[in-house]
């Protein structure tokens, strides 16, 4: 076999000194305005609505709302309410968390097919009331099962994805 | 041909893949592309252009990569590009390579991919979070292997997959890796399927066993017109084919199960080699393995099976290093089996099939005979698949 170059270190020669290292943080700060259709999918989530948008050339009704259909490159032509009720495509169970720690109880990621939308529509979100254990949440759930956004009260909405605290299986 | 140029592929070389690299990333760059113009017997005097494939920025906390890696790249004084689809990459380069080539105005090319994800702190998974939609997704506490846990759910229960199979993927892939010389340590290994099922489950369904790891590497190739090529004592292998395409970055409005834009771009690449029948035309693979089941979706991809058949082939042995009948995959190890330093575990998606058509793969060369092979990569949002055929 070939000898390939590479000098493998262990995170213990980091840790104790044994190379030397530079570190250094960085605060990165941004803030993003929401555009023209995200403030209004926004706004609807605000008022307790899920809001989708139409493409009359294609006959696609999509949800996250864009200003331009991507397939038609086009402008949309008209704004929708949705049901706040849907179907999941597909889900995880998950013990990870952004920075690699674990979990003892697991986030359940969902991708949920909203009614009322073009078929395939589906939106990012979590589950919830689905159990605490791997097997217990598996129990629970299966893809195509009907579920419904959870909301925050009114009073407590913010124009956020997580204004809808999670979706729950409709029984 | 429409192209000015024939390209042909003179060499390619690595790094070892390691968690921790003492190297920094030039010098990562540099060792890949030493190696690379060891392997083609050149010198950087030889090379007319080069590419460079890395990453994101993130990992490296270093704006502008391209310059931070330029002259480990040997692109000092020369005409030299960055390209970036993130995990696709890798094959992009290539491509990117190739087209600076075909186009008539080079006849050497240096591409070389490098990847130093271990200095992000405190985990270099975080430096992925930035790839979500900052409003209808981040604000969910979104991490990198949501998505693929989702994908993975989404193949298996459309199919009815067990997990006994992409334990199987692993498995061989990992053995494999027991012969590459770049293998991570502790990525490869001999595993009873016992064990991969029964490791830890990170985001269900994926497993600690069927992810690849997380790794600093670099690699290289060099790339040169056919009047250059015919002057070199070996005889090449031929970039044959080309193809490269992006799915909707509205991720959640695509179906998993399937994966279109790798179908679009290997159509792209097998209509350019002239292949009509990739099962009957293609001799070796390297899909792209970050997870288990991304091989057989990859595979499925690249019309090397039908859709939701590449499980029965594996379970069959067709993809098997030492088949005499199928389509071996991933001899290499793939990610599973060497390591993911994500643009340079492309490159050595690519320099597996070099090697393997030179027939200069060592242990891991395949039996059956092979006179063409395809790389193939994956990448940005889950959405771009990135392509090339070789040939000799």
């Amino acid at each position: 076999m070939k000898n390939f170059r590479g000098t493998s270190l262990t995170d213990h020669a980091l840790t104790a000194g044994e190379v030397l290292v530079t570190t250094w943080q960085v605060k990165a700060a941004y803030h993003w305005d929401a555009g023209l259709a995200m403030s209004r999918y926004l706004e609807g989530l605000k008022a307790g609505t899920i809001k989708g948008v139409r493409c009359r050339q294609c006959r696609r009704t999509m949800v996250p709302p864009r200003a331009f259909c991507e397939l038609c490159f086009r402008p949309i032509d008209e704004w929708v309410d949705l049901p706040d009720t849907g179907r999941i495509n597909t889900f995880s169970v998950s013990f990870v968390n952004w920075d690699a720690s674990r979990r003892q109880t697991p986030e359940i990621p969902v991708v949920v097919e909203i009614d009322g939308a073009s078929p395939g529509m589906c939106i990012l979100h979590k589950m919830g009331e689905v159990g605490e254990t791997l097997e217990e949440v598996r129990g629970r759930l299966r893809l195509g099962a009907p579920v419904q956004a959870v909301w925050k009260p009114a009073g407590q909405r913010e124009g956020s994805i997580t204004d809808i605290e999670y979706f729950r299986p409709v029984d | 041909m429409p192209y000015k140029n024939r390209v042909a592929v003179l060499g390619a070389g690595l790094t070892k893949f390691m968690r921790r690299a003492l190297e920094t990333s030039p010098e990562l760059a540099f060792e890949g592309a030493r190696a690379a113009l060891d392997d083609a017997g050149l010198t950087i005097d030889d090379i007319d252009c080069v590419v460079s494939v890395t990453a994101p920025e993130a990992f490296d906390g270093v704006h502008m990569k391209g310059e931070y890696l330029a002259d480990g790249s040997g692109a000092w004084g020369k005409p030299y590009m960055r390209t970036y689809v993130g995990g696709g990459s890798g094959v992009f380069g290539l491509i990117t390579g190739w087209y600076h080539i075909a186009s008539g105005h080079f006849d050497t090319c240096l591409v070389v991919a490098e990847e130093k994800m271990s200095p992000a702190l405190p985990h270099p998974q975080g430096a992925f979070n930035a790839i979500y939609d900052q409003f209808t997704e981040r604000p969910l506490g979104v991490n990198l292997l949501w998505i693929f846990s989702l994908e993975m759910n989404r193949y298996m229960q459309t199919y009815g997959v067990p997990m006994e199979t992409f334990a199987r993927v692993a498995q061989k892939n990992k053995r494999n890796g027991l012969d590459h010389p770049s293998a991570q340590a502790g990525v490869a290994g001999d595993f009873e399927i016992e064990d991969i099922m029964a490791s830890e489950v990170m985001a269900w369904p994926v497993q600690r066993l069927m992810v690849s790891p997380i790794s600093d590497g670099g690699g290289a190739m060099v790339l040169a017109s056919e009047r250059f090529a015919r002057r070199m004592s070996k005889p090449p292998v031929w970039i044959e084919g080309v193809g490269w395409n992006l799915d909707t970055s509205y991720w959640t409005n695509r179906d998993l199960y399937y994966p279109r834009y790798v179908e679009k771009a290997a159509r792209m690449a097998y209509e350019m080699a002239g292949i009509s029948d990739p099962r009957r035309d293609i001799h070796v693979a390297e899909p792209y393995d970050p997870f288990a089941y991304k091989e057989l979706h990859h595979l499925e991809g690249l019309m090397l099976a039908d859709k939701g058949q590449a499980p029965r082939l594996l379970e069959e042995g067709f993809w098997d290093r030492d088949t005499l009948t199928g389509i071996p995959a991933s001899p290499s190890g793939g990610l599973l089996g060497v390591g993911n330093p994500i643009a340079a575990a492309g490159m050595m998606k690519c320099a597996e099939i070099y090697w393997q058509l030179q027939g200069e793969a060592g242990p891991r060369q395949v039996k059956r005979e092979v006179r063409r092979g395809v790389a193939q990569a994956w990448g940005d949002l889950m959405q771009v698949g990135t392509v090339v055929v070789m040939g000799k």
